[in-house]
């Protein structure tokens, strides 16, 4: 960690030493430096944080990928690409990419879901906060506890098929037993779970248009789909991209509700827990970073394609 | 006339069907949570109501045999910690990238920037040798550090506040003689307040909610937090899910009460910090 106390101390040195650089009036002189080094003050331990847990895992992982190390012993060798291809040609690692897919069905589903309750929300509807309240609840649980409601809740003679039973319905489909099934089922879990956080962005979104846009529509005679046509959908269009967008990367790094539900079993492996079951199970850190790099090096394109399409101006920081 | 009431019932209808498909499976499980063995063994379905609404035998069981206390208690100290500095360090970014022009600036807003990006999970690969270097493995501050370094969504939140701040003020005080740290926190960390307020909010609820960091990191029983000390139920209880339905109630109650009792800040909060 030398690397990173190296590195704080080099990004105080250059704003004092640029002061000198340029000499004016005595006082002057002395006031600049002091400005220069002061942001830098604020800055040395969210940057020290920063780059400690976030940018040298990444330079390490960028490292440990092209070697085949364990995580432990001292000994390791360079392998060059040997983990990426095995990545991208086994076939039972490979397997991951299509459970995203379940993943990223749903969030197609949980988007239009969400797009329709918060249009629907938009209007004057009776107990409006109580509906909203309840469908971006959810979000808010635990992971744990929505693992274990939902175990319940798919369980032989649990929550589903009792339902079911009261629809005259009964089967003993083990709903988790199968791989199609068991992804359905995590897929519909996730839904659940974060349909309401796209919704109040949604609503949120639709409300900030101007009440006169729908008032002068209704006045031209507009029906309800029409307002929503030509006044709601222009209006929402960048969150929705962006959702749309985050929902990809959100498909590949989905984890904690098949961790905790199935824990990785019956194919609902994803990309996240067969790299860190890689990592920490089976002691393949090389190739468990190669993993990490792939899916870091995919999220940062899928951004990149977002930022091209969604040139927002509220995103900036400077 | 008839048409739009029409349409009116089917909206009630989807809306009725959307809180029953999000309200059922956590009534189940309040319901599983108040029966009691015997019942559960008889077989009575799970949306049979229990025997007595008042048996709260395996909230008992639950909290002492799933260690819940010393779980809320660890839960509550990481709480503490990681968001005392995530809001020292927070503001402090926020004010230094909005208030000062240095080198390099466009490179460090770059470095947070990109940083947001990078999935946690996935890295811990690696943060993981890092942070077991620094001798923090299965100790509370493993965790605390991480939630600390690592949250962008705050820094945001921040900017945002601190850039609708006048620099009047600023300046107003540069000229009573106040340096750089005084205009900190006399007058810019004051007039946070509401941004402080939903980092706090925000920062709770996701630290309070966070499994993989403790997971990995505190594997010793007396140092789970709630979402470990939940899953642990997995193993001894695996066939008692009256128990395990009172753990999972247990952990939701706080969230609920929290979120009824802050419900504005929440959705205002969540916004902020998903459209980053």
């Amino acid at each position: 960690m030398a690397d990173v106390t190296e590195k704080a101390a080099f990004r105080t040195g250059p704003g004092a030493a640029t002061a000198p650089a340029r000499p004016p009036a005595r006082a002057p002189r002395r006031a600049r430096l002091r400005r220069g080094v002061t942001p830098w003050l604020f800055l040395i331990a969210p940057l020290a944080l920063l780059i400690t847990f976030t940018y040298a895992p990444i330079a390490n992982m960028a490292a440990y990928s092209l070697t085949d190390w364990d995580g432990v012993s001292p000994e390791l060798h360079y392998t060059g690409v040997g983990n990426y291809t095995e990545i991208f040609t086994r076939e039972d690692l490979f397997r991951v990419f299509f459970v995203s897919g379940y993943y990223l069905a749903a969030s197609a589903v949980q988007i239009v879901a969400a797009l329709y309750f918060a249009t629907v929300l938009s209007f004057d509807v009776r107990f409006r906060n109580f509906f909203k309240g309840v469908l971006f609840f959810p979000y808010l649980i635990n992971g744990v506890a929505i693992g274990f409601v939902f175990l319940y809740f798919f369980q032989d003679g649990g929550t589903l098929d009792s339902v079911l039973g009261l629809f005259g319905y009964h089967s003993d489909h083990a709903w988790l037993g199968t791989p199609v099934s068991a992804n359905t089922s995590l897929a519909g879990v996730s839904v659940w779970r974060y349909m309401g956080v796209n919704f109040v962005l949604f609503l949120g979104a639709i409300q900030s248009i101007p009440g006169e846009l729908y008032e002068a529509a209704e006045l031209d005679g507009a029906n309800r789909w029409q307002q929503f046509r030509h006044i709601i959908a222009p209006g929402i269009k960048p969150v929705v991209t962006l959702t749309v967008i985050l929902s990809i990367s959100g498909s590949l790094s989905a984890f904690e509700i098949p961790y905790i539900m199935t824990g990785g079993a019956t194919g609902t492996e994803t990309f996240v827990i067969q790299t860190l079951n890689l990592a920490f199970r089976f002691n393949k850190t090389g190739l468990a970073s190669a993993a990490a790099i792939v899916l870091l090096l995919i999220i940062l394109l899928v951004t990149w394609v977002q930022r091209r399409l969604v040139p927002d101006d509220r995103v900036d920081l400077v | 006339m008839t048409r739009r009431a029409v349409a009116r019932t089917l909206v009630y209808l989807s809306l009725v069907a959307a809180t029953l498909v999000v309200l059922l499976p956590l009534g189940v499980v309040l319901l599983t949570s108040l029966k009691s063995e015997t019942e559960m063994a008889e077989g009575g379905g799970a949306l049979s109501l229990p025997d007595d609404p008042l048996n709260f035998h395996n909230y008992v069981s639950a909290f002492e045999g799933g260690e819940m206390l010393s779980a809320f208690g660890n839960t509550a100290v990481i709480l503490l910690f990681s968001i005392g500095g995530t809001v020292l360090i927070g503001s402090m970014t926020a004010y230094a990238i909005d208030r000062f022009t240095f080198r390099f600036k466009k490179v460090v807003v770059a470095l947070f920037l990109v940083a947001a990006l990078v999935p946690g999970v996935t890295t811990q690969v690696a943060t993981f040798q890092i942070v077991n270097s620094f001798g923090m493995f299965d100790s509370l501050w493993a965790p605390i550090v991480l939630y600390m370094g690592t949250d962008i969504v705050s820094i945001y939140i921040f900017l945002q506040f601190v850039r609708s701040i006048p620099i009047s003020l600023d300046e107003a005080a540069r000229l009573d003689g106040a340096g750089a740290f005084t205009i900190y926190r006399k007058i810019i960390f004051p007039l946070l307040r509401p941004a402080i307020a939903t980092v706090v909010i925000v920062k709770g609820i996701t630290v309070y909610n966070d499994f993989y960091i403790p997971f990995l990191y505190l594997p010793s029983e007396d140092l789970g937090v709630i979402s470990t000390s939940l899953f642990r139920f997995k193993g001894p209880y695996a066939a008692h899910w009256e128990t395990i339905s009172a753990g999972a109630v247990l952990v939701i109650l706080p969230t609920l009460i929290v979120f009824l009792s802050l419900q504005r800040f929440i959705y205002n909060g969540f916004m902020r910090g998903a459209t980053r």
